[in-house]
């Protein structure tokens, strides 16, 4: 059943053309439908290719499977073909990448009923799922790079759908421009590897000798330059809060659950070219960017950039864990917070939709009434991230933090930072719970909020569902649980393994307990009952995140835009110049040979005699030599 | 002198008694018969005819078709002739090949009558 | 003289298999002509259109039943040796059967629109057709001669169809002098080359090279020298190419498709099976001419393209420098090489049918002056992008064929190490490219309000356009397949 895998891409990328020819013809919600139904098929297929790996033996490493569709760019040495690999890595991102996709899919038709772009919308949906798959699959570095790059113009698309409106449309530029930042990394860091190791292939590059340590630590911290700035992290996270102009299905899927995380995808495939030294700096800008994010996420008041912030610092743990070394626990957390994200982004624009596209809090409160599904759904992902036992981000979130414990270097020093943040997290995500569902009702007269549709709330309990139980998949309790961990263990070099004591474990994971109740009392004493007051806790600076966006803006606009403008005069002036000149000294050549065109039969015959003397002059000068 | 050289100086010497024997005898007739022009004698012999106009007269487009056509069925002779010679040897392969080319040409020619080129309007 | 006596005649052994290609074109071309001299009235283009359709998928067929056996049994030859059967002539019979459907189709709205007689015109399409077919399977120059002429005498007439149009007339008229004149450079070569090995037949002529060590050597090379004439002035290679402009210009349009790239195509096959493979030990001799060629071509094509202010002479210089490219490919004198040239051929031709599809559809031909396309962009966008895609094409860029096409010709020149005529192909590529962007400037950069033209469309150009815009771009992502057709293409001489 593996060889199906050519159907998993295959689905979304038939959804795409079948929209392109016929969607402004289907229209609503028929678009919408088609859409769906290639996302769900391409999910069943990734079960059934799961299915076919599970058959094979995990420790014989055949559970690893290529499929060679061609050879793509056959260039002297460099041989790139157009493959997938099928292992228990790209496996298990595929599973919750067309999973929690596919309900994505089936929420959209709901939330993008009546817009004038709805099949449109599904349209770039399945062309990103199909460059995510692409990504995911794809069997060497090159392919990968085209997923990479798909998915990027896709979240533009997405980003800026509403283009009408001047943030959305900046938004998109914005997120282009820094993306590029990271793409620049990529680039770089394949055509390293190409010339150290002579191959663009997972298999091969993981079967290579390692390459020296200066090289290796270079393509590393290329390797998460790009990462960086697909997953947004310090200090090139500013395009993510912004890239919630956005439609609020392609921010749960694009910019919470999938898109994102193929920079901890990216690094963890590549886990065998990573050296400790990039390893350590990977941890530390994790753990600077959770506790940034974290801190930003406090002073919020739009729904959506609680959340966006959120991501950007559940990131920073993901790279925290892969800093750590416990590349299982990245992923673990991956897939636990594609989960509750995607529910919490589904959730809040769940909100947004039945309040009538309102997105500031503080015009919310007391919806649990009128909106009890997404109300429920939306308490269990707080939960989830608030890291309360026994819900999903609990086992994930715990596992990071004793990993960042166990850090050879400056290992309290990280797990501490990562405790902040679990408070953070606990704290800002129960101020948003109790202003949106709790408190009394802020929101104006003429509102009336309701309930959505089924095509939005089945999505929504099913996500629920999963966050609560999807801890399940790496339990710690006992050794043969940790499922997840025995799954994606070929996948590793240096495996790695907890050295802490039980007790130790036990210990560090009360006080993460412990640490998220303090976010959550303190959250419920100053926003519920109002026993701290409120108006110290969302400070500006907190509330403009710390200003690095501002500055940006400053730098690029003043003594970056001149610098730029001095580079565009030199363009003009020098290097078209020249180029200029050149073309001109080509067409004064090209006036010169002209004459020969005479349109007189005699003069092309005579061109031809010519021509025949020269050629024979030239073989008989051969000849003499 | 190579041997070669040597037979194609035969063909030499034969070239040059040719024109020198012609040349002699215009030559030898020049000299012999009296000169009396007249307008009459000067004209171009035109079978008998006067040549009237100039010597860029239009002539009938028709006569190209059909001297076309001529050409064609000459070359099919100069096929045909050889073949005839030997027909014997070719058999029915000859026969059959034969066949094959005079119906295309018989196809060219009906095709040819069927758009009117062989009316003489 | 009593001892004559009657023997039976032994031809030799005929594939009628082999043969079938073209006869079924030849069939078909008196087929048209039977079928509307009989008719009462004058036989329609739909008629014309799909037998000439009909005739060319047969073929295929057959060619492609033709390919398995050679792929089984290996390649073979025919008629005492003078007919090849490999995966060469097969390659071009594939290549050409492509280039007569794509031009039936062209012409199918445009006999219409112009009024010209189609029967005839489609007559002398697959005699050409059978012509080319015949000059690139051909194993003996007698043979390859009569594949050229009968492939060239049906281009003079098609050109000159157009009656009222005296620029068609003028044309015609330069092609066939200049056609005949450069024929008989090549006439005057087959003699010497036999003079030289004793055969007319090239497998014989390779095996001769091999085994004979010339003293003295100058009747070869003054054969190689003219034969390279008469071959060079088919492809439109510089300095023999001056007669292209004048006659593209002056051509129907689906003509003019069909000059640049199926009697360039068939050109380029005579060329590779004489020189690649019968002359294969002198090649020392005739390399370094073919890359003097080469590059006097590519300079003089992607030069002269830039001055242009006509569409079709803009594209007229174009095809001069992809016949250079070719030729670079040709000047390595490798297996690399010749299968690098094939796959130009290939792709190359499918991009310059779909240009001269679009081009014939604009309008009339009396004149295509660039500032025709201003706008199109805004007023028929598909065709824009379509035309776009294929310019591009030409221009080499990537994820087309053009890109794939051009990389494999300069690797060719790299690995049998002419840095020079590579770092060449590559700066004419870009002085070229400049050509190409100028007509898609055109195309896009329109001023506020005008509006673009609206030609009248046929849908068998869509099709036409749709396949070739299609065949490039998927070539240019997955080549693999055309690649190693090419690769199998390459041309064996042997006996039969």
């Amino acid at each position: 059943m593996v060889e199906l895998i050519w159907l998993v891409p295959a689905l979304p990328l038939l959804g795409f053309f079948l929209l392109l020819l016929i969607g402004h013809k289907v229209g609503e919600p028929g678009s919408g439908w088609i859409a769906t139904i290639a996302a769900g098929g391409s999910f069943l297929a990734t079960l059934a290719v799961f299915v076919g790996l599970l058959g094979r033996d995990g420790h014989a490493g055949d559970r690893s499977y290529e499929f060679i569709l061609f050879e793509w760019l056959p260039a002297g040495s460099l041989k790139v073909e157009a493959g997938f690999l099928v292992d228990p890595l790209s496996i298990t991102m595929a599973l919750f990448v067309t999973g929690v996709g596919s309900l994505i899919h089936l929420y959209s038709i709901g939330y993008m009923h009546g817009d004038p772009k709805f099949s449109k919308f599904f349209l770039y949906l399945n062309l990103f799922l199909f460059s995510m798959l692409m990504l995911v699959f794809g069997n060497n570095l090159v392919v990968t790079f085209l997923g990479w790059e798909g998915v990027g113009a896709c979240s533009y698309f997405l980003i800026s759908f509403w283009h009408q409106r001047e943030s959305a449309a900046r938004a998109g530029k914005k997120a282009f421009v820094t993306n590029r930042v990271g793409d620049w990394g990529f680039m770089i860091a394949t055509f390293a590897i190409w010339s150290a190791l002579g191959t663009v292939t997972y298999t091969e590059i993981s079967n290579s000798p390692a390459m020296s340590a200066a090289t290796g630590t270079a393509v590393s911290l290329l390797l998460f330059v790009a990462a960086a700035g697909k997953s947004a992290q310090l200090p090139l996270y500013v395009w993510l809060p912004d890239a919630m102009e956005g439609p609020t299905p392609v921010s749960a899927m694009v910019h919470a659950a999938t898109m994102v995380t193929s920079g901890v995808y990216l690094l963890v495939r590549m886990n065998s070219v990573l050296t400790d030294d990039a390893l350590l700096v990977i941890a530390v800008v994790g753990a600077a960017t959770a506790l940034f994010a974290a801190l930003c996420a406090v002073a919020q008041h739009d729904i959506k950039k609680v959340l966006a912030y959120s991501t950007v610092s559940q990131l920073g743990y993901m790279f925290l864990a892969i800093g750590s070394g416990a590349y299982v626990a990245a992923i673990f957390h991956v897939i636990t917070h594609a989960f509750f994200k995607a529910l919490l982004f589904l959730g809040s624009g769940s909100v947004i939709h039945g309040m009538h596209d309102e997105q500031d809090m503080r015009k919310m409160g007391a919806l649990r009434a009128v909106m009890p599904i997404t109300a429920g759904t939306f308490i269990v992902g707080w939960l989830a991230i608030a890291g309360v036992p026994p819900f999903a981000g609990f086992w994930s979130k715990d596992e990071i933090l004793l990993a960042a414990w166990e850090q050879k270097n400056i290992g309290p020093l990280l797990w501490f930072v990562g405790l902040v943040t679990a408070l953070l997290t606990a704290y800002y995500m129960s101020r948003q719970v109790i202003l949106v569902f709790f408190g009394k009702q802020n929101w104006e007269e003429d509102v009336h909020p309701h309930e959505s549709s089924w095509t939005m709330t089945t999505p929504l309990c099913l996500l629920a569902g999963a966050a609560v139980v999807g801890g399940a998949i790496n339990l710690p309790l006992v050794k043969d649980w940790l499922v997840l961990e025995h799954f994606l263990e070929p996948i590793f070099h240096h495996p790695h393994h907890f050295s802490s004591g039980t007790a130790t474990k036990i210990a560090l994971a009360v006080i993460s307990v412990v640490a998220g109740l303090i976010g959550i009392s303190i959250a419920i004493l100053s926003w519920l009952t109002r026993r701290i007051p409120t108006d110290r806790l969302e400070p500006e600076f907190l509330e403009n995140a710390m200003y690095v966006d501002a500055t940006y803006a400053r730098v690029v606009g003043g003594t970056g835009t001149s610098a730029f403008q001095k580079t565009a005069d030199f363009d003009s002036s020098v290097v078209d110049g020249s180029v200029n000149g050149l073309g001109r000294l080509i067409m004064k050549f090209g006036q010169l040979i002209q004459p020969t065109q005479s349109g007189y039969m005699r003069n092309y015959a005579i061109g031809i005699a010519v021509g025949a003397l020269a050629i024979i002059a030239l073989l008989a000068w051969g000849l003499l030599l | 002198m190579s041997e070669l050289l040597r037979s194609y100086l035969t063909v030499g010497i034969f070239g040059v008694a040719a024109i020198a024997m012609a040349g002699a005898m215009l030559t030898i007739a020049r000299i012999l018969r009296p000169s009396r022009p007249t307008r009459q004698k000067l004209i171009a012999y035109e079978s008998g005819v006067d040549p009237v106009g100039g010597d860029w007269a239009q002539s009938q487009i028709r006569y190209y078709v059909f001297a076309v056509l001529f050409v064609l069925f000459d070359v099919e002779a100069v096929f045909i002739f050889p073949w005839a010679t030997r027909l014997e040897v070719y058999g029915v392969f000859g026969l059959v090949e034969m066949a094959i080319f005079i119906f295309i040409l018989l196809l060219g020619l009906f095709y040819a009558w069927r758009k009117g080129v062989l009316r003489w309007v | 003289m009593g001892s004559l006596q009657l023997v039976g005649f032994v031809g030799p052994s005929v594939n009628w298999w082999a043969l079938l290609p073209q006869i079924i074109l030849l069939g078909a071309a008196l087929a048209v002509l039977l079928v509307s001299a009989l008719a009462p009235q004058r036989a329609s283009t739909v008629f014309t259109t799909v037998t000439t359709l009909c005739a060319a998928l047969t073929s295929f067929v057959v060619a492609l039943g033709l390919w398995s056996d050679v792929k089984a049994d290996g390649p073979s030859s025919s008629i005492a040796s003078a007919f090849g059967v490999d995966g060469f002539s097969i390659f071009f019979t594939v290549l050409i059967l492509i280039g007569l459907a794509t031009t039936a189709l062209l012409s199918h709205g445009y006999l219409d629109r112009e009024e010209m007689d189609p029967p005839e015109f489609h007559a002398l399409l697959l005699c050409s057709a059978a012509g080319a077919i015949v000059m690139a399977s051909a194993n003996d120059l007698i043979v390859m001669f009569l594949g050229l002429e009968a492939l060239s005498i049906g281009i003079y007439v098609m050109i000159a169809m157009h009656h009222r149009r005296s620029e068609a007339r003028e044309s015609a008229i330069k092609y066939f002098v200049l056609g005949a004149f450069s024929s008989a450079f090549l006439l005057y070569g087959i003699a010497l080359t036999y003079g030289a090995t004793g055969s007319t037949n090239l497998v014989h002529i390779r095996s001769y090279l091999d085994a004979v060590v010339f003293q003295d050597q100058h009747l070869l090379m003054a054969a190689m020298a003219l034969l390279l004439v008469g071959l060079s002035f088919k492809v439109a290679a510089a300095p023999f190419h001056f007669w292209a402009p004048d006659v593209y210009q002056g051509a129907p349009s689906p003509v003019t498709g069909w000059m640049a790239s199926i009697a360039k195509a068939a050109g380029f096959a005579a060329l590779l099976r004489i020189f690649f493979a019968a002359f294969a030990s002198h090649d020392v001799d005739w390399a370094p001419i073919v890359g003097a060629l080469a590059v006097i071509t590519l300079v003089i094509g992607s030069v002269m393209a830039i001055l242009q202010t006509d569409i079709k002479r803009m594209l007229a210089f174009s095809s001069v420098s992809h016949a250079g490219y070719v030729l670079v490919a040709v000047h390595s004198a490798s297996a690399t090489g010749t299968s690098a040239a094939l796959f130009y051929l290939f792709t190359y031709t499918l991009m310059v049918l779909g240009s001269f599809a679009i081009v014939g559809a604009m309008g009339p031909d009396d004149e295509h002056p660039l500032s025709r396309y201003t706008g199109l962009g805004r007023s028929r966008p598909v065709i824009a992008i379509g035309f776009t895609v294929l310019l591009l094409a030409q221009a080499g860029i990537p994820t087309t064929s053009g890109f794939i096409a051009k990389f494999q010709v300069i690797a060719a020149a790299v690995e049998s190490e002419s840095y020079f005529i590579a770092g060449v192909s590559m700066v004419t590529a870009v002085i070229g490219a400049f050509m190409y962007l100028r007509i898609v400037m055109a195309m896009y950069v329109v001023d506020e309000g005008e509006e673009g033209p609206r030609p009248i469309w046929h849908w068998t150009t869509s099709v036409v356009v749709l396949a070739a815009v299609g065949f490039t771009i998927i070539v240019g992502l997955v080549p693999q397949f055309l690649i190693e057709f090419a690769r199998d293409a390459v041309p064996v001489l042997v006996r039969g």
